[in-house]
């Protein structure tokens, strides 16, 4: 039997190819730890830049990091979940809905770099918001706004339509149904789906740089017109030195950036899990 | 049910229906937003630059004393880098679509198909770290007279960071042809092989088109990889092996020192902005295109 051998060595290629994916991933993981695990320590995370590699640490970065998350996060997501209302709750069967629509998910797929360039020309320049954290949050609230709107729009359509008939039965207004009945059962998913879209906004370095975040900033920022970097940057920063010791605080820093990544992740998936429990 | 509030003022519910579409308009505000902030600098860029030099030129130093625009080997660089990453990416990305689909027992696909997802969800610097430090080192090893920087480490690991996007649309374009389709070719004597190249993928394949061509955007657009381990030297050539200049690498390149704001170096970000922006876009709009047929052949 030719064809069944052939279909025998066909799966054995698919699996191959498959599993050839699965070690990438693995050898990408094992190659950062090899180079970094050794150079993490509590001075790392708390100390300041430093032209001496082995003294060098991401403090200021990270603080920069969580900073700017924060911002992003208190900017993005009631714009965002507001968007998300309109279009699920509001105005589904109007024309200026559907151009909305598509306009989104157009923007979910413009490269991060463009959004960037968004940022210098109207946060950094016109607005004249300089290099600061309120500029760079306010480049990467944009960013994740269609992220968050089409993932709470999700949420809200997993709502059962008998809670808001319910609601409307008992004389409740449109905005009162929404507000008392049907955003606190789509809450779970809203947050799972801010979560991993804020987690997107953390790795992002294309966007920041362009807009001009500095790299040698030697002290964590402390308000919104402070000038900051990030560990993506920070990271890049040390990868594009010669000198070893800096590419071993590059690995030692994507560490601290993978695990900052994995706590996110991990929220999300819990509360995913507790949430469908809930419904069941 | 929660007790309700007495209902407040006539005037209350049209105000928050007219601020939550207020919320929605913000996305037509950033796309009419980039669409300016690229046209105003572009379009003072090209009042010194003649268009056709900027388009057809084959040199690119805007930095140096004689400074000459012509774009094409910044294209040329990242057209480069996204066919070898489309290179990696499509074989690899198809092949593990059909195997999670038509081969894997469910709980494998279930497990799997999470974990091959990290890989898009990996931040891209840290790619560009693997490119530069593992990928082309290993490279050098197997061809020796391949530089440092080079576009071949860096398409390589394009072409993994964007493998789960094209296996996981594909994969469930894949599961959306119907059963009966899959039970005909069976029962006609077909072997589980012949039934997925010849039945399941021609039957996906508006929708497997449309994830090539978001992987395509994807690998276009992307910057940090490229700007890390590609190097900086704009070059119209297509040996993968000497370092190049994309049009993302450039922008960072640039923002990287102080320019001043209103010089053409300045506006050369935002005109090889405009035209990295119009090219996803078409691509983007090609993609949604052929994801709407394939949803009205099987929805």
């Amino acid at each position: 039997m030719r064809g069944r051998a052939l279909d025998r060595a066909f799966q054995v290629l698919a699996l191959l190819v498959l599993c050839l994916a699965l070690a990438a991933l693995g050898a990408l993981i094992a190659d950062v730890w090899r180079d970094g695990a050794a150079r993490l320590s509590w001075d790392f995370l708390t100390g300041f830049p430093s032209r001496r590699a082995e003294n060098a640490g991401i403090w200021h970065a990270l603080t920069g990091s969580i900073f700017v998350i924060v911002v992003t996060a208190a900017l993005a997501v009631p714009i965002g979940v507001g968007a998300a209302i309109y279009l699920e709750e509001y105005g589904t069967r109007s024309v200026a809905a559907r151009v909305i629509e598509i306009n989104i998910a157009n923007l979910a797929a413009v490269p991060s770099i463009i959004y960037g360039l968004l940022g210098l020309g109207l946060f950094v320049r016109a607005l004249a918001m300089g290099r600061s954290v309120l500029a760079g949050a306010s480049t990467l609230a944009l960013l994740v706004l269609p992220v968050i709107i089409l993932s709470t729009r999700e949420a809200l359509r997993a709502v059962p339509p008998s809670i808001r008939e319910g609601s409307y039965a008992l004389g409740a207004t449109k905005w009162q149904t929404v507000w008392y009945q049907v955003l606190p059962v789509a809450m779970p998913g809203i947050l799972t789906g801010t979560i991993l879209a804020l987690s997107r906004a953390i790795g992002e370095t294309a966007p920041l740089i362009t807009i001009g975040a500095l790299t040698f900033v030697a002290f964590a920022p402390d308000g919104l017109w402070s000038p900051f970097t990030v560990l993506p940057i920070q990271i890049f920063n040390w990868v594009s030195r010669p000198q070893p010791g800096f590419q071993v605080n590059a690995a030692a820093a994507i560490l601290v950036l993978l695990a900052l990544l994995l706590t996110m992740n991990a929220a999300a998936i819990w509360l995913r899990d507790r949430y469908q429990k809930k419904l069941r | 049910m929660r007790r309700l509030p007495r209902a407040r003022s006539r005037g209350f519910e049209p105000l928050i229906e007219r601020l939550l579409l207020a919320c929605a308009l913000v996305s037509i505000g950033t796309t009419a937003g980039i669409i300016l902030v690229l046209a105003v600098e572009t379009v003072a860029f090209l009042r010194e630059v003649p268009i056709t030099e900027f388009l057809f030129g084959t040199e690119w130093t805007p930095l140096f004393a004689t400074p000459r625009f012509g774009v094409l080997p910044l294209v040329a660089g990242t057209v480069l880098v996204s066919a070898i990453a489309m290179a990696v990416a499509l074989p690899m990305g198809l092949l593990s679509a059909i195997y999670l689909s038509e081969y894997a027992p469910h709980g494998l696909r279930r497990i799997v198909k999470p974990v091959l997802e990290i890989l898009a969800g990996v931040p891209t610097v840290v790619y560009g770290y693997f490119a530069l430090l593992f990928v082309t080192p290993l490279l050098q090893r197997l061809i020796p007279d391949i530089a440092g920087f080079n576009a071949l480490g860096p398409g390589i690991v394009m072409g993994i960071m964007i493998l789960p996007l094209v296996s996981s649309l594909s994969e469930d374009a894949m599961q959306a042809v119907p059963r009966g389709l899959r039970e005909g070719s069976y029962a006609l004597g077909a072997t589980r092989m012949q039934t997925s190249l010849r039945v399941v993928v021609p039957a996906a394949f508006s929708g497997i088109t449309a994830a090539c061509i978001l992987a395509a955007s994807r690998a276009i657009g992307e910057t940090m990889i490229v700007a890390i381990a590609a190097g900086q030297q704009p070059r119209l050539t297509w040996n993968p092996l000497v370092p190049i200049e994309t049009m993302t690498a450039y922008i960072v390149q640039v923002s990287l020192g102080d320019t001043p704001q209103g010089t053409l170096e300045y506006r050369t970000i935002f005109a090889v902005g405009m035209l990295l922006f119009l090219g996803t876009f078409l691509l983007n709009l090609a993609s949604a295109w052929l994801r709407e047929r394939f949803r009205e052949e099987y929805g």
